[in-house]
């Protein structure tokens, strides 16, 4: 029997992306995208994640819950980085829609346009829209 | 199953982990550990507090893998690999630490 620090026998690995369009907060979708995403990755899957439409609101800079009573899960995305999920692409047209820039965000990411999410998208083997 | 620490009642769920976040004290480490006849040692404490400085940073307790490499980045080589913790923590250094840390159950452990 294998000691459970040995390491597991790698299973398949597929590309899945998780396309994030609402607003953090008012509903879970934002936060339940998240615990998937951290759950996809802890299980060694090749993640990517997209933020489109209000989607670009959950990683805004300064988010302060304290006023709906909600906890701010927003530091939870700078911890992607220690789960090697580091493709984070923003659609460049719902950045620019809201008066945003990619200094307004708490994590890096690469701003695409709709066309180049779209080939994106054609690559995956699973897209989740939240 | 309510846990006694400092001569207060804390509220645990059924595996054991504090109910409220807030209601942690060093104590609850300690008290927890004796119940599962585990003795702290100041390399159980260094993963501990490591637990309590990555959910302040990040708001959760990181899966075990990341847990193991960012600690190895912290505290060294020797102390960054799954042997190491398992050996500290022999119910699975993510289960058993975040639980003695008072931080929820990790995401992704099932």
């Amino acid at each position: 029997m294998s000691e459970p620090w040995e390491d597991e026998v790698e299973g398949p690995v597929k590309k899945f992306m998780f396309v994030n369009r609402k607003s953090p907060y008012g509903t879970v979708y934002a936060l339940e995208s998240l615990e998937v995403v951290l759950i996809t990755a802890a299980f060694d899957q090749d993640v990517s994640l997209v933020f489109s439409d209000d989607g670009v609101y959950q990683i805004k800079k300064g988010q302060n819950t304290d006023g709906i009573g909600m906890k701010n899960f927003s530091p939870t995305y700078r911890a992607l980085e220690g789960y090697d999920v580091e493709k984070l692409y923003v659609d460049k047209e719902s950045l620019e829609e809201r008066g945003l820039t990619e200094d307004d965000l708490l994590v890096d990411v690469e701003v695409l346009s709709r066309a180049e999410l779209a080939d994106l998208m054609d690559d995956q083997d699973v897209v989740l829209s939240f | 199953m309510p846990i006694e620490v400092n001569g207060k009642s804390l509220e645990t769920d059924e595996e054991g982990y504090l109910a409220n976040l807030n209601d942690w004290v060093p104590e609850c480490a300690t008290v927890m550990a004796a119940l599962e006849d585990q003795e702290l040692t100041e390399s159980h404490w260094e993963v501990i507090n490591f637990l309590r400085e990555y959910y302040d940073e990040y708001q959760i307790a990181p899966a075990v893998r990341v847990l193991t490499k960012a600690i190895g980045k912290k505290l060294g080589k020797d102390k960054g690999n799954s042997k190491y913790l398992y050996e500290l923590f022999p119910y699975g250094p993510g289960k058993q630490a975040c639980k003695y840390a008072g931080l929820p159950k990790p995401t992704g452990c099932v």
